[in-house]
């Protein structure tokens, strides 16, 4: 067992920039980065599965997600932030210090003790529920076109979702896909203009609005994408090879259930601007407590607030 | 050299894999796959952890297409574990240390 005054939990720009800070205060930090996936649960978080970052300020050239975690993970490091690869199995923020613990949850003895705790797990991207997505993961069926749009070179692929990710998935696959179809629920999209312009403008993407997916076809791989229309009821098969979903997101916080407050979508509380739990000592920042900017920025700069508020409670705690 | 890593491309594949006395784990991978990068390191430990009862191998699917294509390879990293020449088990997607030696473990 290891006793540390702060453990960040998660290491995507939100968990980053608060060990950044933190390491800066001589607070030593651990960082529990997470294992690695290809969903976008994993180390440096959803950016991993992007490309271009173009909004991220700095970067006028625009910068690739996984190179700019990258780089914030070294900056990290660089002040004294430790990390270690592995995922959070339990926690106990019940007494001070606060308990965490990695492998067998069911250990008496904690893996790691700390005094102030900083949650930024993120969010994960949603499957669709269907029996169908366990059968053919992997065989046509991708959340994560960087890692497979090169598989479907001169192939009709379906992107199903309408948000930014939707958007810059579609826009990535049409480098290898002849054609991708964007399935829809709705008839209008929720992703920013500029990337709607883009998908508007690009002659290989074509919508399909006010449709929602039945059912993904094909035994060992995928072979069509069942869809029904939701203002006729008309149901068709989308002859398709390859699906991407990218419906949006759920926060990771299963693990601090009945210990910090949520809301009713998952997302943990905090305190108005504040990065505040109902505990005090724990701290929030980043997806995990942002259904509304959920932006690679917003991120960060809570990531900044959750550490300089955990480093002031220190301070007032040690008086 | 001890627990290394190898290349194999579509010349050296069924030579290597065929000659093996012990199971190989063939990582199905490329440059600008942000997962496949994620699980080298992991890799790298598990070549030389458990050398003696498993190689390691990589395939880069840049190079050797036609290999992907012959494994169904459709989503990056797959580890495809090669037993007596022949494919016993498929890991599809980057996982944890923990996780990829608990898959492997009932082929070793």
């Amino acid at each position: 067992m290891s006793h540390h005054q702060v453990i960040i939990i998660g290491s995507g720009p939100a968990g980053l920039t608060a060990a950044i800070y933190t390491a800066r205060a001589d607070l030593a930090p651990l960082v529990i980065e997470g294992e690695p996936s290809s969903d976008s649960d994993q180390p440096g978080g959803q950016l991993m599965l992007t490309t271009e970052v173009e909004n991220f300020p700095g970067f006028p050239e625009g910068v690739m997600g996984p190179q700019l975690m990258t780089d914030m993970r070294s900056q990290a490091t660089r002040f004294g932030a430790e990390i270690v690869t592995a995922k959070v199995s339990r926690v106990d923020f019940s007494e001070r210090p606060f308990s965490i613990w990695i492998g067998n949850p069911e250990m008496t003895e904690p893996t790691h003790t700390a005094d102030t705790v900083i949650v930024s797990t993120g969010a994960r991207s949603v499957m669709l529920g269907l029996e169908a997505e366990q059968r053919l993961i992997g065989h046509g069926l991708s959340t994560c076109a960087t890692c497979d749009g090169f598989f479907f070179r001169d192939q009709e692929i379906a992107v199903v979702g309408g948000g930014d990710s939707a958007l810059e998935e579609a826009g990535f696959l049409t480098k290898f896909a002849s054609k991708v179809t964007i399935v829809h629920r709705r008839d209008e999209l929720r992703a920013s203009k500029i990337m709607q312009n883009r998908a508007f403008d690009n002659p290989k993407i074509e919508f399909l609005w006010n449709t929602i997916v039945d059912d993904i076809l094909g035994e060992s791989k995928v072979e069509g994408l069942a869809v029904r229309d939701t203002l006729t009821g008309e149901a068709r098969t989308l002859a398709v090879t390859g699906v991407f979903i990218a419906i949006g997101h759920r926060p990771n916080t299963d693990l601090f259930a009945d210990q910090l407050d949520m809301d009713e979508a998952g997302y943990l509380v905090t305190g108005a601007d504040r990065s505040t739990t109902n505990i005090e000592g724990v701290f929030a920042c980043g997806d995990v407590q942002d259904h509304t900017y959920r932006q690679a920025i917003t991120a960060a700069a809570s990531g900044c607030m959750a550490a300089i508020d955990a480093e002031r409670w220190l301070e007032s705690s040690s008086d | 050299m001890t627990g290394a890593i190898s290349d194999l491309s579509e010349n050296t594949f069924d030579e290597e894999i065929g000659s093996a006395t012990e199971p190989v784990l063939v990582d199905f991978w490329a440059e600008w796959c942000g997962p496949c990068k994620m699980i080298t390191p992991i890799l790298e430990e598990i070549a030389v952890e458990q050398e003696g009862a498993l190689r390691v191998a990589k395939v880069n699917v840049d190079d050797a297409p036609d290999l992907a294509r012959r494994f169904e390879v459709m989503s990056i990293p797959t580890l495809i574990l090669f037993s007596n020449g022949q494919p016993a088990t498929r890991i599809v997607g980057a996982k944890g240390k923990p996780q990829l030696l608990e898959e492997l473990a009932p082929h070793l």
